[in-house]
Formats: C-alpha cells, sequence, structure tokens
C-alpha cells in the first residue's frame, strides 16, 4: 500500500525521484527505530535458522517414555505425547520455514518485476494482456488453490511449495509495480533518456528500476510473510511431508492429539510465538520501508518524542506555534472575543 | 458504466479460468489415483455416475480433450460435479450445498464486520496521528502478523478449555438436528462467536494499518488544507473530505484480499470444526476426495469472483471518476 | 486606482516560521513584518522557495507539518465590527469561525485543491453551512447559484465533479469558493500560474472586477513582478525568507531601492521605450539550510560592499529618509552616505 503522490509544494525535504541515490537517504531508512528493532528480530531468526539443528538439545523426532510433559530443565519448552523435545522441534524447523519463505518470496518478486514492469511500461496491448493474466491470478484464492495443488501431488518437498507459492502471489506485487512504473514513464528523466536514444530495456534497467527498489523490497517483504503464513498452514493441514520439521508440523501434531484438551499449551504457544515474531520483524521492516518511500508518514517516531516534550502537536489545518514562555501572556480560557491587548487603532 | 461492463467482461474471463484450471488439475496429475479409486469402487457407481467421474477426471481416452472439456461444462450447469469418494454416493453438489451456508454466514459476516471496525479504527487513529493512538500501532502489527488459526488454538484455549465459555467446536449443539428454530439458531450462533470473534481480530489488524497509512497520505492532500481553511467542524473534514477519500483504494484492496481472507477463514473452521467448507475442504485432502476438493474449488473461486464484483460496484459507487473511464 | 483607506485589516509583525521540529530545523521566515490595509492589493513577489507562500499560509495558521511558527503576531482587525485579535494565540473554535467569513485564501486549482468525491455545489455549501447555520438548504443553494455566476460559470455545473472540468473553469470555482461568505480578505496564491495566458487574463480581470464590486483586501503572490505592477497598489518582495523590499507599485516601478529589485525589473523587457539589454540575476536563490553570514543576496548582489559580508540587514526607512516614509528596504548601501550610494538605487521620482 506505497503510494507515489507528490507531497504538496509547501513541504520541503519530500523525496522525488532521482537518477542517481544520495549515500545519506540509506542512513535514514536505518535510523528508525522501528526498522532496527524488525532487522534486529529477524537477524535473530536467521542464526537460528543457520546453527538450529547444531545447537537443538535434542533430535527433534526422537520419542521417549516420557510422554507430555510441561516445561522444564531438561526439556525448556516441554515435549509431545511422544517425549519428543519441542525446543529442539522449533530450532531445527526454523530453517525450513525462512528458506521456503524467503524462496518462494524471491521468485515471486522476480515474476512480479518482469511482469509489473514490462506491464506498465510497454503500455498498450502487452500491457492489457499482462494485467489480465495478474489479475486473473490475483483474483483466484491463493490458499485453496495452494492446498489442492499441493494435495494432489504425491510428496510436495520444500522446493516444490515455495514453487507454487510464488506461482498463486506473484500478482499482488506485479500490480504495484506496474502503477508504480506508470507514474515514472511519464517523468521527465525517462522522456529525456529516449529522446537520447537509449534502448527499451536499459532504460528499464538503469532508469527506472533504480526508483522502484524501496516497493520491490517493500513487496518481496510482504510476499515473504504470505508465503511463511502460506507453509505454515499447509504443514498445519498435514498436506506438506511431514518429515521435514516446520513450525506448522508442530502444530499440526499438536492438533492432532488434542493438545488443546489437554491444556498443553506449552505444545503449540512457543511455535506460534516464533511465527508471530518473523512476521512482526518483516512487518516492523517493511514499515521502515514504507515511512522511507512516503515522507508524509515519517516523524512519528524521533519526532513525536520532540514535540511531546515541547508540548506541539503537529495538525493538518491547525499550525502549531511555539510561544516562549517568557514572552506572550496567553489570555486566559474563556476571554472575550473582542479585545486582548489595547493596541491603538489608526485614524482612517 | 463502462466501467462495470468492463469489470464484469473481466470476472467472467476469470470464471472462466478459474473452471478450466479446474478441468484441468486432475489431468495434470502424476501417476494416476483417480483410477485405482474408481477401480475400488466398482460396482457400487452406477454407469452415469462413472461416466461423470470419466468426464470430470479425463479418463477416457477414448474422447478428444475437447470433447472432454464441451461435457465438462455440460455438467457443470446441470449442477453436476460428481460424486464425492469419502461420502460416497453422496453427491458433491449435494455437500457443497451444505455446508455452503455456514461459511457464508459466519465468513461472510465476520469479514465485513472486520472491514468496518478495522476502518473506523484506522480512520481514527489516522487522524489523531502523533498523539497516543500511535501507540496502538506496534500492537496491531504484531496482531496483523500472526497466522489466523493460532489466533484460533489460542482462543479455543483460553474460553473454551481454561474458562469454559464457549464451545471448542462445532456448529451448533450435536443433539440438536438443524432446522430453522430458535434454538437451533441460537445454538449455531453460540458456536459461531468464537471463530467469529477469532476471524475478525485476525484479519481486523490488516485493515487497520492500510486505513491509517491512507488517513495520513490523504490529510496532507491540498483538499483538505481547504477543508480546514473553509473551517468547517472537524468531524466534517476526517470524514468528508478525508475518510472518503482514503477509504476507495482500502476498497479495491478489500477486494484483491479476499482470496487470502478466505484462505485464513477456512483454516479457522478447520480449528474450530465449524461446518463450513474449509472444514469439508480439509476431509477432502485428508481422504483425497478429489471430485469434492474440485467441487470446492470452484466454489470458494466462484464467490470470491462474486465479492470482488460487489466490491467493485462499491467502488464505483464511491468514486465518481470511475463513471468517466478517461 | 487606490481604493484602499489607512484602516490596517491584518498586521503581520515579527512572525518567524521554521520548517521541522529539532535543532536541524530549516528557518524559513525569520522577523517578517507587513501590513495589510482595508480594500488594498498588496503583491507579494519572489523567486520559488523565498517563502511567499509559508508567509501566506503561517499567517492564517494553515501551514501543514512540519511547518512550526516559532514567534510573532498576527493581528486581525475587522473593519465591519469590534473584533481585534491575534491569530497565533486564537483557540481553535475562534480560528474556525474566522476562517472564510473573514479571510478566505484562493488556493491554485489544481486537480488537488478540490475534493474529487465531491460534486461542486456542495464544495461551494458546506462552507456557508459552516457558518451559516441557520440558512436554509435553498438559500444556500440559491447562493452556490448567485457565486457560479459571478465567476462565469453556467449554473448547471452545480452537479459536476471536479475532474470534469478544465483548470481554468477550476480556478473560477476556487474563486467563487472563496467569495462565499464575502470576506474581507482574500489571498491568491500563485492564482494564474497553472493557466495558459488567455485564460490569465480573463481570471484576473474578473477577480479585479469583483473586488471593486465588493471591497475586499487582496494579498496576491505570484512570481510574476509585472503582472503585480500592473494590478497592486502595494508590492513587498521577498528573498530566503525575509521581506526586502516594501513600496507602492508604481514607486517600485520606477525607483527600485534594492539591488534584488533592481535586478528583477531588468529581468523582463518593457513594452515601450529604447531597447535594453536584459539584465538578469547571476546566481541562484540560497539553500534556506545554509544561509550566508551577513545579507542573503549578498552574494548575488553587485553592490555588494564589505558590511554585506558580516552584518545582516533588517527592513528600514530608505536612504531617502522622510522623504519617502512610508517605504521599506533591506540594504545596507541606504546605510552610507549619500555619496556612496549607486546611483540605479536612488532614483527621485516625481
Amino acid at each position: 500500500m506505497v503510494t507515489a503522490v507528490e507531497p504538496p509544494a509547501v513541504t520541503p525535504g519530500a523525496t522525488t525521484a532521482r537518477r542517481s541515490r544520495r549515500g545519506s537517504t540509506n542512513l535514514l531508512f536505518l535510523r528508525n527505530r522501528k526498522t532496527v528493532v524488525g532487522l534486529i528480530l529477524l537477524t535473530f531468526f536467521m542464526v537460528l535458522a543457520l546453527i538450529g539443528d547444531v545447537i537443538a538439545p535434542y533430535d527433534p523426532s526422537a520419542t521417549s517414555p516420557i510422554g507430555l510433559q510441561p516445561p522444564s530443565t531438561d526439556h525448556l519448552l516441554g515435549t509431545t505425547s511422544l517425549g519428543q523435545d519441542i525446543l529442539s522441534q522449533i530450532l531445527v524447523g526454523t530453517r525450513g520455514v525462512l528458506v521456503v519463505a524467503f524462496l518462494a518470496g524471491a521468485l515471486a518478486t522476480v515474476l512480479s518485476v518482469l511482469v509489473g514492469i514490462t506491464a506498465g511500461y510497454l503500455g498498450g496491448t502487452s500491457d492489457e494482456v499482462l494485467s489480465l493474466v495478474s489479475n486473473i491470478f490475483l483474483v483466484i484464492p491463493a490458499l485453496p488453490l495452494i492446498i489442492i495443488v499441493t494435495g494432489l501431488l504425491p510428496s510436495a518437498g520444500g522446493l516444490t511449495i515455495a514453487l507454487i507459492i510464488a506461482l498463486t502471489g506473484w500478482a499482488w506485487g506485479s500490480r504495484v509495480l506496474r502503477a508504480q512504473t506508470l507514474s515514472l514513464r511519464n517523468r521527465d528523466f525517462v522522456e529525456a533518456a529516449r529522446a537520447n536514444g537509449e534502448s527499451t530495456w536499459r532504460i528499464i534497467i538503469f532508469e527506472i528500476l533504480p526508483n522502484l527498489t524501496a516497493v520491490i523490497a517493500s513487496g518481496f517483504i510482504g510476499t515473504v510473510i504470505f508465503a511463511m503464513l502460506s507453509e505454515i498452514t499447509l504443514a498445519f493441514i498435514g498436506v506438506t511431508s511431514i518429515s521435514d520439521w516446520n513450525w506448522g508440523t508442530i502444530l499440526f501434531w499438536a492438533q492432532s492429539n488434542q493438545a488443546l484438551a489437554m491444556g498443553a499449551w506449552w505444545w503449540f504457544v512457543p511455535a506460534g510465538l516464533c511465527i508471530a515474531g518473523v512476521g512482526t520483524a518483516l512487518t516492523l521492516i517493511n514499515f521502515g520501508i514504507d515511512e522511507f518511500v512516503n515522507p508524509r508518514l515519517r516523524s512519528t517516531g524521533q519526532n513525536a518524542k520532540v514535540l511531546r516534550a515541547k508540548k506541539i502537536r503537529a495538525r493538518v489545518g491547525f499550525t502549531p506555534v511555539l510561544r516562549d514562555t517568557t514572552a506572550d501572556r496567553k489570555p486566559p480560557r474563556g476571554a472575550p472575543p473582542s479585545r486582548r491587548t489595547p493596541l491603538p487603532k489608526e485614524q482612517p | 458504466m463502462k466501467y462495470l461492463l468492463r469489470r464484469g467482461a473481466f470476472y467472467l474471463l476469470t470464471a472462466w479460468a478459474a473452471i478450466t484450471l479446474n478441468f484441468f488439475i486432475p489431468r495434470m496429475l502424476p501417476g494416476d489415483p483417480v483410477r485405482s479409486l474408481i477401480n475400488r469402487f466398482q460396482g457400487r457407481i452406477s454407469v452415469e455416475a462413472t461416466e461423470s467421474l470419466y468426464i470430470l477426471f479425463g479418463l477416457d481416452e477414448g474422447r478428444p480433450l475437447w470433447r472432454q472439456y464441451l461435457d465438462y461444462w455440460g455438467n457443470l450447469f446441470s449442477g453436476d460435479l460428481g460424486l464425492s469418494f469419502a461420502y460416497f454416493p453422496t453427491p458433491v453438489a449435494d455437500i457443497i450445498g451444505q455446508s455452503l451456508p455456514w461459511t457464508l454466514v459466519l465468513v461472510g459476516l465476520s469479514t465485513i464486520l472486520s472491514f468496518l471496525l478495522g476502518t473506523m479504527l484506522g480512520i481514527w487513529v489516522g487522524w489523531r496521528r502523533g498523539t497516543w493512538a500511535d501507540g496502538l500501532l506496534p500492537v496491531t502489527n504484531f496482531f496483523a502478523a500472526i497466522p489466523y488459526f493460532w489466533i484460533g488454538l489460542l482462543a479455543i484455549a483460553l474460553f473454551a478449555v481454561v474458562w469454559p465459555v464457549f464451545p471448542a467446536s462445532g456448529g451448533y449443539d450435536g443433539g440438536l438436528i438443524p432446522s430453522a428454530t430458535p434454538e437451533f439458531i441460537g445454538s449455531a450462533v453460540y458456536h459461531g462467536i468464537l471463530p467469529a470473534v477469532t476471524i475478525i481480530i485476525s484479519s481486523m489488524a490488516g485493515w487497520i494499518l492500510g486505513m491509517r497509512n491512507m488517513m495520513v497520505t490523504v490529510s496532507s492532500e491540498d483538499y483538505v488544507t481547504v477543508a480546514h481553511a473553509k473551517g468547517l467542524p472537524e468531524r466534517k473534514v476526517m470524514v468528508g473530505y478525508a475518510a472518503r477519500n482514503a477509504i476507495l483504494p482500502n476498497i479495491s484492496g478489500f477486494a484483491l484480499s479476499l482470496g487470502f481472507i478466505v484462505g485464513g477463514t477456512l483454516v479457522t473452521e478447520m480449528v474450530f470444526t465449524y461446518p463450513g467448507i474449509g472444514y469439508m475442504l480439509y476431509q477432502a485432502v485428508g481422504a483425497k476426495d478429489y471430485p469434492l476438493m474440485q467441487g470446492f474449488f470452484l466454489v470458494i473461486t466462484l464467490s470470491v469472483l462474486v465479492a470482488n464484483m460487489l466490491a467493485d460496484i462499491a467502488y464505483a459507487v464511491l468514486d465518481p471518476r470511475t463513471r468517466q473511464e478517461a | 486606482m487606490t481604493l484602499h483607506s489607512n484602516q490596517p485589516v491584518l498586521e503581520i509583525r515579527n512572525l518567524s516560521v521554521d520548517y521541522g521540529y529539532d535543532d536541524n530545523a530549516v528557518h524559513a521566515l525569520r522577523g517578517v513584518d507587513l501590513t495589510l490595509h482595508a480594500g488594498e492589493v498588496l503583491g507579494l513577489a519572489g523567486e520559488s522557495g523565498c517563502g511567499k507562500s509559508t508567509l501566506a499560509y503561517a499567517a492564517t495558521r494553515l501551514l501543514p507539518p512540519p511547518g512550526l511558527i516559532t514567534g510573532g503576531e498576527v493581528i486581525f482587525t475587522s473593519t465591519r465590527d469590534d473584533r481585534r485579535f491575534d491569530l497565533l494565540t486564537a483557540d481553535d473554535r475562534r480560528l474556525r469561525a474566522t476562517r472564510w467569513e473573514d479571510t478566505a485564501i484562493v488556493f491554485q486549482g489544481a486537480m488537488n485543491s478540490l475534493n474529487p468525491v465531491y460534486r461542486i455545489g456542495r464544495q461551494l455549501t458546506d462552507a456557508i453551512a459552516a457558518h451559516r447555520p441557520q440558512q436554509s438548504a435553498a438559500d444556500r443553494s440559491a447562493r452556490a447559484h448567485e457565486l457560479l455566476e459571478l465567476v462565469g460559470i453556467p449554473a448547471n455545473r452545480m452537479r459536476s465533479y471536479p475532474h470534469q472540468l478544465s483548470g481554468g473553469m477550476r480556478q473560477r470555482v476556487m474563486i467563487a469558493m472563496a467569495l462565499a461568505l464575502e470576506p474581507q480578505i482574500v489571498i491568491m496564491d500563485e492564482p494564474t500560474t497553472a493557466l495558459d495566458v488567455v485564460v490569465q487574463r480573463q481570471i484576473i480581470q474578473q477577480l479585479m472586477r469583483l473586488r471593486t464590486e465588493l471591497g475586499f483586501a487582496v494579498v496576491f503572490i505570484t512570481h510574476d513582478v509585472s503582472l503585480l505592477i500592473e494590478l497592486a497598489d502595494r508590492i513587498a518582495v521577498m528573498y530566503a525568507g525575509q521581506i526586502i523590499e516594501d513600496a507602492t507599485a508604481v514607486e517600485m516601478y520606477r525607483a527600485p531601492r534594492h539591488p534584488y529589485t533592481d535586478g528583477l525589473l531588468h529581468s523582463f523587457p518593457p513594452l515601450h521605450g529604447p531597447r535594453q539589454e536584459l539584465g538578469g540575476i547571476p546566481g541562484s536563490p540560497p539553500d534556506l539550510v545554509a544561509l550566508p553570514a551577513g545579507c542573503s543576496f549578498a552574494p548575488r548582489c553587485r553592490f555588494a560592499f564589505d558590511r554585506c559580508e558580516t552584518d545582516h540587514p533588517v527592513l528600514t526607512k530608505t536612504a531617502l529618509g522622510d522623504e519617502e516614509s512610508h517605504r521599506r528596504v533591506a540594504c545596507f548601501q541606504h546605510d552610507r552616505d549619500a555619496e556612496s550610494i549607486p546611483d540605479s538605487l536612488m532614483v527621485r521620482h516625481s
């Protein structure tokens, strides 16, 4: 939901499309506290994905006779009804989740970039056709389609899942990119490049693409979130292969073994929290990108503190007035509207 | 008008594409699990039923593909979606007919409610930007990142197990027979509250965020400044100038995300064992009941298309610029 | 041509405006003083970014975030009753009441200034409804018809949407909207910039005719000085967030006192008189974030001397002092002995 509306002429400092980006704008993106939190959280999970199976205390599939146990010092997150260590399952499952999610996100983004930018730039019939195709994919409900396709396949490994998710989820990004490309196409610097005789491909790659990076990044992250939720849902339903560990699979077993009815909260709460954790991290990063691209959304973080300290409330339509406490005397509330200070009226 | 006609044509085309997709999917199956199933039931299927199953699954190599395709369409129009494997010999159409109303009511109402609530909250938070209302956003963010079914699980754990306020599953009290009595309806409503609340909470977050962002963007448009300059009361500016314009992308966004929402709500049904399409689809997948799966996919897709169309009509009503295709 | 009295209707004193709330805020306006008298046409001229729009919007407190008013007063004195108050300290309710009723703004008639989802008629009547709640809907509608007629738009356009109107018509709608409550002050923000020359002429003529009829004071903001010389009673020229010269239109044209004004006037050729070399001003306007110490115009000024680089000039009397006591200029040339001042800045006019 990123817009490319031009800010009003009165406000300075707005982001405009540039032929080359200044280094300082990159740092501004990182200065946003939300983004930093999101990045840290995401890095944490990525590290887990890398070393998860190394640091896991037990083999996640290994059963043990102790059965269903709440968290203890031996098993920090408790065990399943087959005595499997839940902490290990989560640690090992991280990789599966993140790999599929990012892979699907990448594939979908590539597709959406190809279709969206081409449609937006070329216009005419190619645009009509491509838009039609992407609209069809957009409207057809993704999850049921994914469920059925994966259900029909004999065995669905991580790669296949990523592919299917990518094929059903690329349309949204392509639509956004098409709209952005359309607005960029008419900008002066593109016209200039065209007048210079630059070939279409060069224009797309060197002029238009750099200005779309923020939108593409935002779309990528959105798709990764979608992919993650989809794959976890698939695992939860039991459609994907059960041999690979995955947070959704944990929930699948929890559901099949009536964890809820038995009050075994430790079985399904941690997995959900991890999902929410990754999702939140990605959304925060997306927020950061959104605010970076659309300057109007900014200034709620840093500025909020400064504003509160100075007791300023920034509102559209009612410009705040900073008052030096020593200088002016404010009239008491409810003072009569006619005169404030006796200022001499000039005679006509 | 032209806009609506264009959209109408698009939907017809998409419907055709979805139905054709439905036609081709089983024919792309590796191996031939369908035939073995038909063999298994041999003797218990009537000739006509076998016939329609052949048509549905393209197992009759004797006929050319386009012929099969036409027969497939013919079947569809006569309401024949084949027989279910898992609930043999119930026709697929019947099963869909039974579960569809449940889903329509639950999902339909919850989605609309969550859109309305989310939009109103989003307007309010977006308008009160820079105040404490902004603090709600990180919380909303967190909820938007949680899969629907997990909230469902949590809801069950809290309100059905720990504090047994609501039933943990089912669409209605098992002892009752579905009928239009107040007792039954009351039971249905009672069972529907927890799933509905789950859906509303999980999907509301997205609307709040989207609407808030749009309100913030629209608030800096010139016409809002003009409205303030005219000295109009705050409520009028917020609703008539800001919200009225901010909601437009949200409505088209609503239409587009219906596909995603439907997915999430289906899973919620699975979690609550609610007798709607979602749960039945879950069973169908588990039982490898292909005819049923196909039938459900078709119905779901067509419903989403219809909902999209309704959203488009709403958009055309609200945005006068669409009434004149430039 | 001058219909105005000497009674001030809007007094801007020492207005300072920042963009941004923290320590690296840009100081867009620094201590601006300006007075608008009842019934007069005051032109506000300057290049893009000099602060003329900022001044107008800050004075009416319509500056969008991150605008912040850091000091000064904007005193409105009504010519119709006893009211006199500072807009900057007024509370929301009083501000809303005075807006449009006393001071109206004609925004640029861009596509964006009109609400895309409301019909024109409604956008005209909602302002009336907000301030005159006792009027009936029929009365409001009649008034809207009147207003459209005033600006030369056929009445059947009441039911049109903004996207169905041409640029010139939209600008006229903005004018009609501004006049709905017969305000005492009308601020016009570049009303003709987006229009072609023919339409420009029509609109200006209409505006001035209306002004003669209704007698409101006008603040006309534009970068087109030549237009102001024709239309305005007085002109205030702005540069880098400051007013650097303030005089009547005739005086400014015949005898500019500031090097910048001098340069501006030599940037467009006169239709009559001998052929002149077009002057222009070398360089470009300063970045408000990094203003030079001393006079902001000094780097581009052909008359700059050592004092110009160290001290900052304020708006004050010219070198001719009491001879032209109503004129103001912000230039150190006028603080020197008569022999040192360049001739072009000291043209006397009869």
